[in-house]
């Protein structure tokens, strides 16, 4: 039973730019899910759609069964973290994060029970007194991360927070975010644009291209199963030939014969390999085989990573280093069947 | 190092040229003599004294006062929302009306003044001291949407919105966080408006009326029919004032705050 759903949301800019077409997303209680693209791709307009900064010009917005389309901001209880912390800066960490809970009218004794716990659980307690401009990037991150779980949100909104921090404060960060979630059981929407970032950190990743989300998938079934040539190439694949189907087999323009073990639907389709998975072609080979010329060679430690050129474009190929090609001579390449994956063009 | 040392020599003949008549000024505030003369011959202070005791000079001076403190609180009122307002909206037509609330720093303050005349005190017979306090109300105006823009401009919009998503509503926010956030720049506008309507002649001279004229616009008059060092004692007091008020905003915000 979905949580959170947003179905079929649209949203324009300006009367003309789409930036939503139909979006559907639908996420279950405690799960974190992330939204990731390329800049544009429509994710932060995503979030703000949800946190209700934005209203979709159709489409519904609920949770937990309730239409919350129309409700503003400021009703809809969400903590939200923003990609410059938005900190307030004339008040001290303590007053920054009792802000939500002033708002809420709890009393004294009760806010600063509430506030010293989350500072606690956020490893913030000896800094209460000072203000946001005397601290740290990572310690900032963290102040506004107490400030919007103190509210006890129905939902947690997270606008690329760590992309302001260093490599190393990144990966702490983001494992402590999880962890702090995971502890709340908080649903939580992530924006980010750095893949490795999101596969770390989600359940659950919907990769968005141009205001449509292309998968809605586990990191690990992304990383293995890019259902399409735009999620493949985000991930990281870079090899990709076009193969029309003909009865049981793929074939490619030129006419080389490719089976593979995954189905697909569709005639036209998109094959892609990681250069690692691909192999040198021996005698026997007849099929899933493609000639080519070695381009460049580069060195990499423990192999060589070869530009392969060939009827259907340049391949990339990663072989042991024991095994060396020389530049200008011709090669096959055996894609095999078990590796090659299918995507939707 | 030789074009520093030009560079030395060029800076000190500009500062000596800006600074050196007001030097002049201040000791002629000082002689005996009942024409300002420089050097002066003998030491009195007796021109400060005899400001006090004109009494045209008292009566302009608290009108001044009034007008100009009347009218900077006025737009502050008006400006903030507005520059808010511009800063905050992704209106078509945005940079047209910021040029328009800007216009009367281009437009020559004679043309406004004149055109004040004309219509507010020509054609509306609005009483004198309201036109005046139009006049200048329409002088500062720019001078707040202007430095309180600047400041806005600088301030984390995403600030506002995570006060929003922690339960404030919209009014209250910009009451509670965006107001204490640009505070530096409402006192720099402040300060600004304020200062140029109480030296504002242009204006002044066409909507002063009978019974109600300006400080600077009497001084002009009074130096039309005297020409003794109470005029220089006057713009000694005038300056003393003014750097006063530059030291108290140095010591409260930084003078960087009227920079911005």
């Amino acid at each position: 039973m979905a949580y959170m759903t947003l179905k079929d949301i649209d949203v324009r800019y300006d009367k003309k730019k789409q930036v939503l077409k139909g979006l559907d997303l639908e996420v279950k209680e405690g799960e974190l899910v992330s939204l990731l693209g390329p800049s544009g791709c429509g994710k932060t307009t995503t979030l703000r759609v949800v946190a209700g900064f934005i209203e979709p010009e159709s489409g519904v917005f609920s949770l937990d069964g309730e239409d919350l389309t129309k409700v503003p901001v400021h009703k809809r209880n969400f903590g939200i973290v923003f990609q410059s912390y938005a900190l307030f800066p004339h008040l001290s960490v303590y007053d920054n994060v009792a802000f939500g809970l002033k708002m809420r009218k709890l009393d004294k004794g009760q806010i600063e029970q509430k506030v010293k716990n989350i500072l606690e659980i956020c490893g913030l307690s000896e800094f209460e007194k000072r203000f946001p401009q005397q601290m740290s990037g990572g310690q900032r991150q963290r102040v506004a991360l107490a400030r919007a779980l103190v509210i006890e949100p129905k939902l947690l909104l997270l606008d690329e927070p760590l992309s302001n921090l260093d490599a190393k404060l990144r990966i702490n960060m983001r494992m402590e975010i999880k962890r702090i979630q995971k502890k709340l059981g908080i649903t939580t929407l992530f924006v980010t644009h750095d893949q490795e970032e999101c596969f770390s950190i989600s359940d659950k990743v919907a990769v968005m291209n141009q205001g449509v989300i292309e998968q809605f998938d586990t990191p690990e079934n992304i990383y293995q199963r890019p259902k399409t040539e735009f999620v493949a190439r985000f991930i990281g694949f870079e090899n990709f030939l076009s193969l029309k189907k003909e009865g049981n087999v793929y074939k490619t323009e030129a006419g080389a014969v490719f089976t593979v073990e995954t189905v697909k639907d569709g005639d036209f389709v998109a094959g892609t390999i990681r250069p690692e998975d691909i192999r040198i072609a021996g005698e026997k080979e007849d099929h899933n085989v493609l000639s080519g010329t070695v381009g460049v060679r580069t060195f990499l430690g423990k192999s060589y990573q070869y530009e392969v050129l060939t009827a259907e474009g340049k391949f990339l190929v990663s072989r042991p280093a024991e095994e060396v090609y020389e530049e200008g001579s011709t090669i096959r390449l055996y894609l095999p069947e078990s590796k090659l994956i299918l995507v939707n063009k | 190092m030789r074009k520093n040392k030009m560079l030395t020599v060029f800076a000190v003949f500009v500062f000596g040229f800006l600074i050196l008549p007001l030097i002049i000024i201040t000791i002629t505030a000082f002689g005996k003599g009942s024409a300002i003369t420089f050097p002066i011959e003998s030491f009195s202070v007796k021109w400060f004294v005899k400001v006090f005791t004109i009494k045209s000079f008292r009566i302009s001076f608290l009108t001044s006062l009034e007008i100009a403190m009347l009218a900077t609180v006025i737009a502050l009122l008006v400006g903030i929302p507005a520059a808010y307002a511009l800063a905050r909206s992704g209106l078509k037509g945005k940079g047209l009306i910021k040029s328009v609330f800007l216009s009367p720093t281009i437009v020559p303050g004679i043309v406004i003044g004149f055109v004040l005349y004309q219509f507010l005190v020509l054609s509306l017979r609005v009483p004198v001291f309201i036109g005046l306090l139009a006049g200048h109300f329409m002088v500062t105006l720019p001078y707040v949407i202007r430095v309180v823009g600047s400041s806005l401009e600088q301030f984390d919009f995403s600030t506002e919105e995570a006060a929003w998503s922690l339960g404030c509503g919209k009014i209250r926010a910009f009451f509670k966080v965006v107001l204490p956030n640009i505070t530096s720049g409402i006192s720099a506008a402040f300060m600004l408006a304020f200062i140029n309507s109480f030296n504002n002649i242009p204006v002044s001279m066409f909507l002063s009326g009978p019974g109600v004229s300006t400080f600077p616009a009497n001084l002009m008059n009074y130096i039309e029919y005297n020409y003794d060092p109470t005029v220089s004692a006057v713009s000694v007091l005038l300056m003393a004032v003014t750097v006063l008020m530059m030291v108290i905003v140095d010591k409260t915000l930084g003078i960087a705050a009227l920079a911005k």
